[in-house]
């Protein structure tokens, strides 16, 4: 009896709040479209893809070989030349600027040096500001280099071994000893990191609407003065906060949705594992997020104050679950903290399912901790939660 | 004046009787760009190798050796057969492989090329790619070595990395956290501080006042601007002391700039609270509609030049991609206004163009 009593206090409560979030245009609007948009657009923007690399040539020798270096370097179409002057002042002033990224400068004996001794030296200049992206093109850059002196080795052919190369060898072109290099990628063979990216900003995007809506909420009700009137029914706290968490949950379960089929429509994100599982760990998931969302709002006075620590919360979630930059970067002590952070197990488990195909086995590991996590939350949010104001 | 006086002494009571408020505000930062400087890193280092070395000779074993004394890779399986691999990438144990052919030193020496296979963990595409980069390094460097004694031309690079030379994370992110921080501070609190008088009904109380709606506006977010300087000293000690971040150039300059930046971002604030009538909806547009804009388009991890074209395009209305290239320009480069007009041009266009905008949003709110 009593329990039929407390489920249609819960579903009463929980009722008033879904009308609410519907009947506010403005809210609703932004609830469903702002996180597909955000979808659409932010997948494409995490990527240490080198789309191209301005560069600056400073030639003294003006040669043929160093021009063929410099058509060896703009073949590639990575490379692509800002500018040519044979001054080190007018390079340095673009690489200031941010207009080059890359000075190649080529000393003015660089092809007499080769033919001479057959060895010569260039200077490559990076700026390192653009980060981890600088150790990709200076390796790019290393490659055109091996290449082009492969290439100079049948060309300048040193004048004493002249005669004896040409009859004996039929071909010139293994006369050098080489290393031939082959890349391969498991798991995601065409380093697609949209098929990456959208699970986590769907995880990012899901995580902050629920997390602040859930957060403002108790702080409103404070704020306007119904809480004393909510405060004076029957209600438990239990019921409350289960009647303020589930209508959220649900509601973050459309954006999964709705994120779901944008990620499979328009992004073609794999879906190898089973989408119910996903939806099963999500809901342990938002327990957890929706929770820290709800025990903020019952210890802050204001919306303001929700406001600020829900957003230092969330930025702090974000940046350290590995959505972003990897854990395995991460120093010691920070991967050890992270465990604490539910962002990230629930990241883990998403693209373990959509990606890798995992089955509960695989990550039951992180969903144990989730749902550790939430009876604790959970149990922190009602007992700080007290009817009487203070 | 006196009015105007008066709506600060009001503003400034409030934010200092809060002492909570005042607190979050004051110390979180603090703390998030110590733990932000320690964690958000795009290094690669110590990256788990494992090497399928069929037949090891005189030439495996000087490349393995090259692998382990670079410092980045550390070999943690020496197989014998590439299908033994798969459980150590499932796992997690390896995460790029490097697979020699049989004979290779054989290879090497009679028939001038032999194999090698470089197999990473593609999961995650960007360290991925960076691994293998770092990889193809090491072999190179090896191979211009071999040439080194044939009679092969070799063009030796002589690398420099400008502005950073170790590419320490913390050098790349501590200056463009300082853009997260003012953003929240400024952005998302004016905002609520105007919604809030909205909502509790005291807005109408200072609209009826002598105060004209410029005054309003700049006694509600005065208060702020001092706030967000505070929040900037705190960052660069922290910058400089906890991080050891260089500061090459001008310090006046950089928190004139962060000034210029703390404006703008203020009057993003007054804008989403003109506009929005519940501090929710203010919220949820101020937190939603910056938070990930700010961290993927303003270069602050991601460099702009690896977007997408139309991206690159949407990144110029970012405000913070425009702090983020000054405050690294004048920290770690060391130029002036000199090099940096152009960004601080644009940055004052876009606080010229939103105050404007706000004060007359706000305006329309009094007929």
């Amino acid at each position: 009896m009593s329990i039929v009593r407390g489920l249609r206090r819960v579903l009463a409560l929980a009722r008033a709040e879904v009308l609410h979030v519907v009947r506010d245009r403005a809210m609703t609007v932004q609830i469903v479209v702002m996180p597909i948009v955000q979808l659409l657009v932010l997948a494409n923007a995490a990527t240490f893809q080198i789309r191209d690399v301005p560069t600056y040539v400073v030639d003294y020798d003006r040669t043929t070989v160093s021009r063929g270096l410099i058509d060896a370097f703009t073949a590639g179409g990575l490379f692509h030349i800002v500018g040519t002057a044979p001054s080190a002042a007018l390079a340095n002033d673009a690489l200031l600027r941010g207009r080059a990224t890359m000075v190649l400068t080529i000393p003015n004996d660089f092809e007499s040096s080769i033919v001479r001794t057959r060895v010569g030296r260039v200077q490559l200049e990076l700026n390192a500001e653009k980060g981890s992206s600088v150790g990709i093109v200076q390796s790019y850059a290393g490659q055109i280099l091996a290449a082009y002196s492969a290439r100079l080795s049948i060309e300048v052919r040193p004048t004493t071994q002249l005669a004896r190369a040409a009859p004996t060898q039929a071909t010139p072109v293994r006369g050098a000893a080489r290393i031939e290099i082959r890349a391969q990628g498991w798991y995601n063979a065409t380093l697609n990191y949209k098929h990456y990216m959208v699970p986590g900003i769907l995880v990012a995007l899901m995580t902050m609407i629920g997390t602040l809506l859930t957060a403002q909420n108790i702080a409103r009700e404070k704020e306007v003065g119904t809480l004393e009137q909510l405060n004076v029914t029957p209600i438990t706290r239990g019921q409350f906060i289960a009647a303020k968490l589930l209508p959220f949950l649900a509601l973050a379960l459309i954006n999964l949705t709705l994120g779901l089929i944008v990620a499979r429509l328009v992004f073609a994100v794999p879906m190898r594992g089973s989408i119910m599982l996903l939806y099963g760990a999500a809901a342990v998931y938002l327990v957890v997020a929706l929770g820290i969302g709800l025990w903020v709002s019952t210890i802050v006075e204001t919306q303001q104050q929700a406001m600020f620590v829900t957003f230092f919360i969330l930025m702090v979630y974000l940046l350290m679950s590995g959505l972003f930059t990897p854990v395995d970067s991460m120093p010691e002590w920070v991967r050890a903290l992270s465990q604490l952070n539910p962002v990230r197990h629930f990241v883990t488990i998403a693209r373990a399912i959509l990606m890798k195909g995992a089955g509960p086995s695989e990550i039951a590991r992180p969903m144990l901790i989730l749902a550790a996590y939430g009876v604790a939350v959970l149990t922190l949010a009602v007992r700080q939660h007290t009817k009487r104001s203070a | 004046m006196k009015a105007l006086r008066g709506l600060l002494r009001k503003e400034s009571y409030h934010i200092l009787r809060d002492r909570r408020t005042l607190t979050v505000i004051v110390v979180l930062p603090v703390l998030q760009v110590i733990l932000f400087g320690f964690a958000i890193r795009t290094d690669v280092n110590d990256v788990r190798l494992a090497v399928v070395d069929p037949t090891p000779d005189y030439a495996t074993i000087a490349l393995r050796n090259r692998f382990d004394a670079t410092g980045t890779f550390r070999t943690v399986a020496v197989l014998h057969r590439v299908d033994e691999l798969s459980a150590s990438f499932q796992t997690g144990a390896a995460q790029l492989a490097v697979v020699f052919e049989p004979r290779f030193a054989e290879r090497l020496a009679h028939d001038g090329v032999a194999r090698v296979q470089v197999i990473t963990d593609a999961t995650e595409p960007n360290t991925a790619s960076a691994r293998q980069s770092y990889a193809f390094a090491v072999i190179q460097d090896y191979e211009r070595s071999v040439r080194a004694a044939s009679n092969d031309v070799r063009i030796v690079p002589d690398g420099r990395l400008r502005f950073n030379p170790t590419r320490e994370s913390s050098n790349l992110f501590v200056p463009g956290l300082m853009a997260m921080v003012l953003t929240i501070i400024s952005a998302l609190m004016t905002a609520l501080s105007l919604t809030r008088e909205k909502e509790t009904g005291t807005m109408e109380s200072l609209l009826v006042s002598p105060l004209r709606p410029v005054e309003i506006i700049v006694g509600k977010v005065a208060p702020y601007l001092l706030i967000g300087l505070l929040s900037v000293a705190l960052i660069l000690v922290e910058a400089r002391f906890v991080f050891n971040v260089p500061m090459r150039g001008s310090i006046v300059l950089l928190v004139g700039e962060a000034l210029l930046f703390i404006l703008v971002s203020l009057s993003i604030g007054i804008l989403v609270s003109a506009r929005t009538s519940s501090q929710r909806v203010a919220m949820l547009i101020a937190l939603v509609g910056t938070m990930l804009p700010n961290q993927l388009l303003s270069g602050f991890v991601f460099p702009v030049e690896s977007l997408p074209r139309a991206l690159q395009i949407l990144s110029n209305v970012v405000p913070a991609r425009w702090f983020v290239l000054i405050a690294r320009g004048i920290m770690l480069k060391g130029v002036g206004l000199a090099y940096l007009w152009r960004e601080t041009l644009i940055l004052a266009g876009m606080a010229l163009l939103l105050l404007a905008l706000s004060a007359r949003s706000f305006k329309v709110r009094l007929s």
